[in-house]
């Protein structure tokens, strides 16, 4: 076979010396870490060399020899450079030359013993390949893991050639701490040798970091401790910080922070990743925040805001008069049953004159409370997007009562209908048996029942009317929530280092992360999947039925826990699939979906958190897996899209760190075969 | 050792395939496309500024010509370094594997290495494209789960699109290494 040489481009013009690195048999290459340099002590390298073997774990042993002197070296030298091969016994013995200002390369490869087979006389090439050593350390082209299901000594067949040179390379950072500047016994030239330079700020702040990552991570579980105490569970406060999406926030933020200043060092790349993020997150959100405030508080904004909010709060007010008017008169057309009409319109407006007074009432203190919100978004811009919500919930809330009020009556007008249909054909609804029994009635009773039921039948457009329009509005505002909602969690996740590294440095993120390696054929493939949207996540009918007494959010959480779990998602409208299932309770839980979801290489950033997703009655699970770009060296076009596609493709792994070189005109590679 | 040789591609455009024999386990197969046209080029721009021109006559505001400038321009530009391939290169390195190389009108250089372990085989497959059904040459990759299935076709060539007389060129050259790397990775 041919035997592959990777010599690192840093040691392309260093002086002679011998080949360190390390030799893999099975594909027949030579990995070169570093050069040695004359004149050493062969005791003394014997002794590095076994350091490093046991520090690494990785076979480091002298190659060869390397040679970059002015002319063809002379005969004397060439037989000590073959005598180095009896001090250091290595099989098979690498011998490169380089002339100093030309551009010729020779290779030799001398083997010692006879080989086991034997095998034609022109078969012993090498192939020359250069690497650049800090690209393939850096990057994370390493062998995959060994998939659970498989038997302990099975080799993938996918365990190239090259991810061993990656895994090699990455694992040697012991030997890349001694260079060739040292004061030590044995001179070193590799990657480090290219003069890469330190930062003394950055020395400094890797010093500072250890006690203050201490001292902010007692501080946060301090506070975290405070939040955890018994009051917050009584009844009250427990209730409004599930209600309430800046507590949620607040929290999030809170577990965020506990992250990033934990002391505990992150243990592989994928939550080196993860904290990376979160940390630009939070930064790109407090950034925001204070450019927020600084624009709210210059220039009397808030005043201005203060000022406009009462008279808004009052024109609204006037428009829901005009609705309710036009209701209670024919409205498009529509014959509205009078009684009924005008009774439940000037319920409405006798509600809608008290919100009007409450506004009234708040109206002096509104500038004040504006003014400490806008205070809050020094903490972040999602934290004040969360108290926005928060406010248009709480002035909105009117439109809220409207619409469980017109959401009751129409599902009790819908109830005794059902029922006293039933009623009308003769049967029965059979509750111990779940089920419609035939039953006789008495004639009295069914005088009375067929009465009540022409009564609510002819009622029911009025209802019905009301019942929609309100439910139109609830919709509007929910709509707004759930927009600003999805900006929110637009900022807690987006993975803000990994694009970054994807754009500046393309060769850290090389290799697919973990969660969308092939999987076995039995694992339902991941998709994104979107219910059609019934009415706040429940058709109609449904929502009305399986106990619409209960307050909306309840309501779908109900039929959350109705629902079986079932492995695959249904395509009728669903609140959320089983896979996902983050809980079934109302506002407190949400569904939080796995890293699959991240797009990028190597990213297992915080997990996305869909409030308005649930809100909106849309969720998503699992994450699709993207079509990966082709190329990553050169053009980084970022085919990978956001929210992922449902695309399988596993595109090849580019090598972004090895340059193959044919034997190009430069480099020439003369091999000899077995030496005498 | 090398060798050009001109042929066509599925439209009758004319391309050059260079062959470079570097040794026994080592080819290149470098595939000229046509260069652009100027006939293509000035049928677009006066199209484009013609247009603009009609816009400027019905509102008579002359930005539309100067935006009509830089869209051709900034368009031009674009084309060059996103879409128009000049030429497409195909190494194969036996024991190593096989790298793609796509160099653009601008100089951007985009590449693909493929690793010889994922490489299952190189074959000619039939497509219909558009009106026509053509050959074109891919390489099938191994699934790492199972090495029986195939889990991925690259394409070869496909912005040079070159005729079935070429490609049978090619896939001989690469049926050898691959025959040569079988019979090594076999033998102890």
């Amino acid at each position: 076979m041919v035997l592959k040489a990777f010599f690192p481009t840093c040691c392309v013009s260093v002086d002679s010396g011998l080949l360190v690195g390390r030799w893999v048999p099975e594909h027949s290459s030579a990995v070169v870490l570093a050069v040695l340099h004359f004149p050493f002590i062969p005791i003394q390298v014997k002794q590095l060399l076994a350091q490093v073997r046991q520090a690494s774990q990785v076979g480091v042993a002298v190659l060869g020899t390397w040679c970059h002197c002015r002319q063809e070296p002379e005969e004397s030298l060439g037989r000590f450079l073959e005598g180095l091969g009896a001090v250091f016994p290595h099989e098979p013995w690498l011998q490169l030359c380089r002339e100093r200002g030309g551009t010729f390369w020779s290779c030799e490869v001398t083997h010692r013993q006879a080989p086991a087979a034997p095998s034609a006389p022109g078969e012993d090439q090498v192939m020359l390949i250069f690497y650049d050593q800090r690209q393939v350390l850096l990057s994370q082209l390493h062998p995959p893991t060994v998939l659970p299901d498989r038997q302990a000594g099975a080799t993938p067949a996918s365990t190239g050639g090259l991810a061993v040179v990656f895994d090699t390379v990455a694992r040697s950072e012991v030997l890349f701490r001694s260079d060739r500047f040292d004061e030590g016994p044995v001179r070193l030239s590799h990657w480090q040798s290219e003069g890469v330079e330190a930062s003394i700020l950055v020395e400094l702040a890797r010093r500072a970091s250890g006690p203050v990552c201490l001292l902010l991570a007692s501080l946060l579980s301090l506070v975290s401790a405070i939040g955890a105490c018994r009051v917050f569970r009584l009844w009250p406060l427990s209730f409004l910080g599930s209600k309430l999406s800046t507590c949620e926030q607040l929290r999030h933020r809170l577990e965020h922070l506990t992250l990033i200043f934990s002391t505990r060092k992150a243990e592989n790349s994928a939550q080196l990743m993860r904290k990376a993020n979160t940390v630009a997150s939070v930064l790109l959100d407090v950034a925001l925040g204070l450019t927020l405030l600084s624009w709210l508080h210059g220039r009397s904004r808030i005043g201005h805001l203060a000022d406009a909010l009462v008279p808004v709060a009052d024109h609204v007010a006037e428009e829901l008069q005009h609705l309710l008017q036009w209701l209670m008169g024919a409205p498009a057309g529509l014959k509205m049953n009078r009684a009924l009409d005008q009774v439940l319109g000037r319920f409405f407006l006798y509600h809608i004159h008290l919100w009007i007074s409450y506004i009234h009432l708040m109206s002096p203190f509104v500038e004040h409370i504006l003014w400490h919100v806008g205070l809050s978004a020094c903490l972040g811009l999602t934290v004040a997007l969360s108290l926005l919500s928060d406010i248009i919930a709480l002035l909105t809330f009117h439109i809220y009562c409207f619409y469980v009020y017109g959401a009751r009556l129409y599902c009790l007008k819908i109830h005794g209908l059902s029922s006293l249909w039933r009623l009308f054909r003769g049967k029965k609804w059979n509750v111990l048996r779940q089920r419609v029994d035939s039953c006789s009635y008495d004639l009295d009773q069914l005088f009375i029942g067929t009465l009540l039921f022409t009564i609510l039948l002819f009622l029911l457009p009025t209802t019905a009317l009301y019942y929609l329009v309100f439910t139109l509005l609830r919709l509007l505002v929910v709509a707004v929530q759930g927009l600003i909602h999805l900006l929110v969690d637009l900022i807690n996740s987006l993975p803000l280092y990994s694009l970054g590294l994807r754009l500046c440095r393309p060769y850290r993120l090389a290799d697919k992360p973990t969660a969308l390696q092939p999987r076995d054929a039995h694992l339902p493939s991941p998709q994104l999947w979107l219910p059609p949207q019934g009415l706040l996540g429940c058709p109609v009918p449904q929502a009305v039925l399986w106990g619409a007494h209960l307050p909306l959010e309840a309501e779908r959480g109900q039929a959350g826990l109705r629902e079986p779990a079932a492995g695959l998602p249904r395509t009728t409208a669903q609140p959320r699939p089983a896979l996902c299932q983050g809980g079934a309770s109302s506002a407190g839980a949400r569904p939080v979906l796995c890293g699959r979801c991240c797009m990028l290489p190597n990213t297992a950033g915080p997990a996305i958190t869909p409030w308005a997703w649930r809100s909106l009655g849309v969720s998503r699970c699992g994450g699709g897996q993207p079509s990966w770009p082709r190329s990553i060296t050169g053009t980084a076009c970022l085919e990978t899209r956001f929210p992922p596609a449902a695309v399988t493709t596993v595109a090849s792994t580019a090598a972004p760190g090895v340059q193959s070189t044919a034997p190009c005109p430069p480099c020439v590679p003369r091999s000899r075969g077995p030496g005498p | 050792m090398e060798d050009e040789r001109s042929f066509s591609d599925i439209c009758g455009g004319r391309l050059a395939l260079q062959r470079r024999y570097y040794s026994p386990s080592c080819r290149e197969f470098c595939l000229s496309c046509p260069r652009l046209s100027l006939r293509s080029l000035t049928a677009v721009t006066c199209t484009v500024w013609l247009a603009a021109y009609g816009l400027f006559t019905l509102c008579e505001n002359s930005m539309i010509l100067s935006a009509a400038i830089f869209i051709t321009l900034l368009g031009l530009l674009g084309y060059l370094h996103f879409v128009k391939i000049d030429q497409e290169t195909l190494l194969i390195i036996d024991s190593l594997g096989i790298q793609m190389t796509s160099s653009y009108a601008s100089g951007k250089e985009s590449t693909t290495f493929i690793e010889m372990g994922k490489v299952k085989d190189i074959v000619i497959n039939e497509a219909i494209y558009m009106q026509k059904v053509i050959y074109y040459l891919c390489i099938l990759l191994k699934d790492p789960v199972e090495p029986h299935r195939i889990s991925q076709v690259v394409p070869v060539f496909q912005s040079a699109k070159p005729r079935l007389d070429c490609l049978i060129e090619v896939y001989r050259s690469c049926q050898e290494i691959l025959a040569h790397q079988k019979a090594t990775s076999t033998s102890p």
